[in-house]
């Protein structure tokens, strides 16, 4: 994956503005001004504004970007809207320009699909395409239809002219729930539809809110893509697995496992492996940056890791059935090394490491009851 | 062109100009809206179309029903948690389980800070730019800003001139940049918009404060479930084990440290509708005070299952209590029963499935889907690229749900209306209340039904919904603590995990009072795994096309007579659209006996 710059491309300036841009298609400056002038107006806005929109016009622009909905359950703009640090608010009102989102616009209908166009037509190549849910191809596209037409019409129009794309949540990046067997809409997600662009897949369903507003700071700040992993993960938040930090690690090691939900064991916040926890085999930040401002995460709260950042994630057994497809439980290995989950052997592995702890601390307790 | 009279007592006449509006937006996934005006700029028939559709019952099917709750939790990421309860509901129903109460008290809480995050959320952020006007706000005086605010609600900490400066400043430092974000080809200098630009500015500040506060909120979801959105739920109680002084209580799912925490942000859930949301809506409602259309069959013909008993499973303590009212006769309330097959009925006549005889209606044990995506002969257009839409054919994604045939609204403002036909003190003086303060600002004199069969009204009933449920919230908390103290830990029923103890065959439903109304879950058990799965969602009934009788639902019905400034700008099609808080990733999702046939659809 090459390093993309994000506010740039090679043919034009580093701080090429709007004005810039509107220069270089051939518009003279009155024209701009009187373009500056419209848009007053048609905030109802005095002329006294009018100086103010042209001198912004001139001068940098925050990256504008267009977050489409696909098939999906909004999940992914909840979440984003949960960041802490920074706000929702602030990555909105000073980092990027959210020019297109069809949960929070004030357009509607015509007025909202005008915005795309007129996107494409001021930032060709210089705008980011955030993508949420994924593409139905079965009823002719029509299980999603915005504007009269199918989904893809959509994505496939602003994806040909954006600089890069951010696939949010599992949606995007894999399919996720709509997805899985049988697959009904033949929901497809955004790297099998579009194959020219530069991806970043952030799944999760939905994705951490500092994870997701993390991956844009540092796309802002650093003006570049973040380090992606072979599966086009970005590595600073997906290079290591839920198991690989989690805070009732030491308790798997000790072979300290909750065996049924609400047991003594449940209470004393043991190890959930038993139970159906995916962590060992899940790459997420949950257990380092967790929830909600850092409040907490799905083991602290009693439940096993579902691994809902993997692929195919619904379709790989209960939500309780014990892993029996577990790499070693090293934390040296990353997301490249293990690729998909490895079958049998590893399996064989992790059981026999529960026994062999669980027999440890069997020992350990008689050694005590018996007092030796 | 033509002009039809429906059973439910609306004149359809579709000739004259055509309005189309898709994408509707700030809503939660896909929808369209057509309507016809009049040459006086009225609506005078209204379609509204489901365009999404994503199968999630079909995928249900064969799976293990302990596993249901996450798949359907992802039905909605906005009301994220109402589906997985009630699916956990539907499964302890089909196999008798009975949680216990700390379990109950814990999803109590959760399904009620949803009720108040959602509520906020969707007023603030979803429906505020209806009625809220941000560009306007740049005129107004920080100083009056600061007076008014002091009037509306006297207790709000930030009150400032020099706060709602700071706002005002930021907002215009944004606009000027000519980079509009999500204001951007907004219908700012439409005179639909009727704040005065210090009223304006309030509404903004706030707007803003409650997008800091509702990730606040949600903690409690992080507390008891993980993470939000789609905390983790348990069939047969709640996941999270409770040890107040036992060995290793730091490290358990809930100690005191993590009450406490809870009970911090159910406080500042109760300050902030107080103190804030309900005196924004009463005060923005008074602009607006002669809007009285978009009531539809609202507060008219409407219908929940009942919700938040004080003694779980007695529905007789519902705290919001069920039924159905038809046909405005606020004096009579007919029992609700989802497992009557008479009762509760889809239809497919103008929707995208096939049915045998789609002149029936089928119960939800009883479902079939097949998808069907066809255009009627008078579509303008094509099949992939739609102008108008033919409502006398199919038009959209979403069924016809019925109760015993009649079209029904469901949501908070339907909850209410049945609460105040029951008697029910609290809310009957909540909304009393309320009515007299809007009367006060507004110098109006509207009774009850006036103002409740309204866009404003459901408006204002989800905001009264929001500061009642966080108002039982508190009294749950200290229920919890009280029965930890009595010597009850017990979070989770496991008798019967294992699918061995199962019955080979069972049925089950499972209700939620769902921040958009009434919310139910069917499910058919077979040898363990699921055999049927089906849900009728609020958005469902509300967003419903037409029945095979030709009523309409309460969209359709909501969107009649309202006069419209300007055809080309939709801001009062979207006012009263928004007025529902429409959830259609909810609405769409059907599944079958057939339910394999789809896996035969085209596969490219």
């Amino acid at each position: 994956m090459p390093n993309i710059e994000l506010t740039r491309s090679v043919d034009k300036s580093p701080t090429e503005s709007f004005y810039d841009v509107m220069r270089r298609q051939g518009i003279s400056r009155r024209s701009f001004i009187k373009y500056c002038s419209l848009t007053a107006t048609a905030l109802g806005l005095g002329p006294s504004f009018v100086g103010k929109i042209a001198y912004a016009m001139e001068n940098k622009p925050r990256i504008p970007v267009l977050w489409l909905h696909g098939l999906e359950c909004t999940c992914c703009s909840e979440s984003f809207i949960r960041s802490a640090h920074p706000l929702a608010k602030d990555v909105i009102l000073s980092m990027i320009s959210l020019d297109y989102d069809d949960t929070i616009m004030a357009a509607a209908g015509q007025q909202a699909e005008a915005i795309i166009d007129e996107t494409i037509e001021k930032y060709d190549g210089n705008f980011i395409l955030a993508v949420e849910g994924n593409t139905p191809l079965n009823q002719d596209g029509m299980s999603c239809i915005i504007a009269g037409k199918p989904f893809h019409h959509q994505i496939e129009k602003v994806a040909k002219h954006c600089k890069a794309i951010i696939s949010w949540g599992s949606c995007a990046s894999w399919g996720c729930v709509q997805a899985a067997r049988p697959n009904p809409t033949q929901a497809t997600p955004t790297h099998k539809l579009i194959t020219d662009k530069p991806i970043i897949k952030v799944p999760g369903c939905p994705p951490i809110a500092e994870v997701m507003t993390g991956v844009i700071t540092y796309m802002v700040t650093f003006d570049k893509m973040p380090t992606l992993d072979r599966q086009g993960r970005p590595k600073m938040f997906y290079s290591q697995r839920i198991h690989d930090k989690c805070y009732r690690r030491p308790h798997f090691d000790a072979g300290q496992f909750v065996e049924e939900f609400d047991d003594e064991n449940a209470k004393k916040g043991y190890c959930l492996y038993k139970v159906g926890c995916k962590g060992p085999t899940t790459y997420n930040a949950c257990s380092t940056i967790r929830w909600n401002e850092g409040t907490s995460f799905p083991i602290q709260a009693g439940h096993g890791c579902i691994g809902c950042s993997e692929d195919g994630f619904w379709d790989k057994g209960s939500f309780y059935d014990r892993l029996t497809e577990v790499h070693g439980f090293g934390i040296e290995a990353d997301a490249d090394e293990i690729g998909f989950a490895v079958a049998g052997a590893t399996g064989a592995v992790i059981a026999v490491h529960a026994a062999a702890s669980a027999l440890k601390s069997a020992k350990t307790n008689q050694a005590e009851n018996t007092g030796e | 062109m033509s002009v039809i009279n429906t059973p439910n007592g609306y004149t359809l006449d579709n000739g004259g100009q055509r309005v189309v509006v898709d994408p509707v937006t700030r809503i939660e996934g896909h929808m369209r809206c057509e309507v016809n005006l009049d040459k006086n700029n009225v609506i005078v028939n209204a379609v509204s179309t489901g365009t999404m559709w994503r199968g999630l019952e079909v995928i249900l099917r064969g799976r293990d029903p302990r596993d249901a709750w996450a798949f359907v939790e992802r039905i909605c990421g906005v009301c994220t948690g109402c589906h997985a309860l009630a699916s956990c509901r539907a499964v302890e129903d089909a196999l008798d389980i009975k949680i216990p109460l700390n379990a109950h008290l814990i999803r109590e809480m959760m399904a009620k800070t949803l009720q108040v995050h959602d509520h906020v959320v969707h007023f603030y952020h979803l429906h505020a730019l209806d009625w809220v006007n941000p560009v306007n706000a740049l005129k107004a005086n920080p100083k009056a800003t600061s007076g008014l605010q002091n009037i509306v609600s006297p207790k709000h900490a930030k009150s400032s001139p020099g706060y709602f400066k700071d706002i005002q400043t930021r907002i215009r430092k944004f606009i000027e940049s000519g980079q509009l974000g999500p204001f951007k080809n907004g219908y700012w200098d439409n005179p639909a918009y009727k704040l005065s630009p210090e009223a304006d500015l309030m509404a903004v500040a706030h707007y803003l404060e409650a997008l800091d506060l509702q990730k606040e909120f949600v903690k409690l979801h992080t507390i008891f479930g993980g993470k939000n959105p789609h905390p983790n739920y348990l069939v047969g109680g709640v996941p999270c084990a409770i040890n107040m002084d036992g060995d290793m209580a730091a490290g358990a799912p809930l100690n005191m440290e993590r009450l406490n925490f809870v009970k911090s942000r159910i406080d500042e859930m109760v300050q902030f509708n107080n103190n804030v949301y309900v005196p924004d809506v009463i005060a923005i409602a008074s602009f607006y005070k002669g809007q009285l259309w978009g009531g539809g069959i609202g507060a008219k013909s409407v219908m929940d299952y009942g919700a938040y008993p004080k003694v779980n499973y007695d529905k007789s303590t519902d705290q919001l209590p069920g039924g159905v009212i038809l046909n405005d006769n606020w004096d009579e309330v007919f029992p609700v029963d989802p497992k009557d097959p008479e009762q509760v009925q889809e239809f497919v006549t103008h929707s995208w499935y096939k049915y045998p005889d789609e002149t029936k209606g089928l119960h939800p044990w009883d479902g079939i889907t097949e998808p069907n995506y066809e255009l009627g002969s008078k579509t303008k257009g094509t099949r992939t690229d739609i102008k108008e839409l033919d409502e006398s054919a199919k038009y959209s994604w979403i069924k016809s749900p019925r109760w015993r045939g009649h079209a029904v609204e469901v949501g908070p403002l339907s909850r209410y209306v049945l609460a105040i036909a029951q008697g029910h003190e609290y809310i009957t003086e909540q909304t009393t209340k309320a009515l007299s303060g809007f009367n006060a600002l507004a110098g109006t004199e509207l009774n009850m039904k006036q103002a409740l069969q309204s866009t404003i009204g459901r408006t204002l009933a989800r905001a009264l919904e929001s500061e009642y449920c966080a108002e039982m919230m508190v009294e749950d908390w200290h229920a919890l603590i009280k029965n930890i103290k009595s010597g009850d830990s017990s979070t989770a029923n496991m008798e019967k995990w294992d699918p061995k103890t199962w019955p080979k065959n069972a049925k089950g439903v499972g209700t939620v009072a769902a921040p958009r109304g009434a919310n139910a879950h069917w499910i058919v058990i077979k040898d363990g795994k699921i055999d049927n799965y089906q849900c009728i969602v609020p958005t469902t009934w509300n967003g419903s096309p037409r029945d095979p009788e030709g009523n309409i639902g309460a969209f359709e019905a909501s969107l009649m007579g309202t006069p419209v400034e300007r055809a080309n700008e939709p801001v009062e099609i979207l006012r009263t659209l928004h007025s529902f808080d429409p959830c259609l990733a909810c609405s769409t999702h059907i599944m079958s006996e057939e339910g394999e046939e789809l896996i035969n659809v085209k596969v490219r």
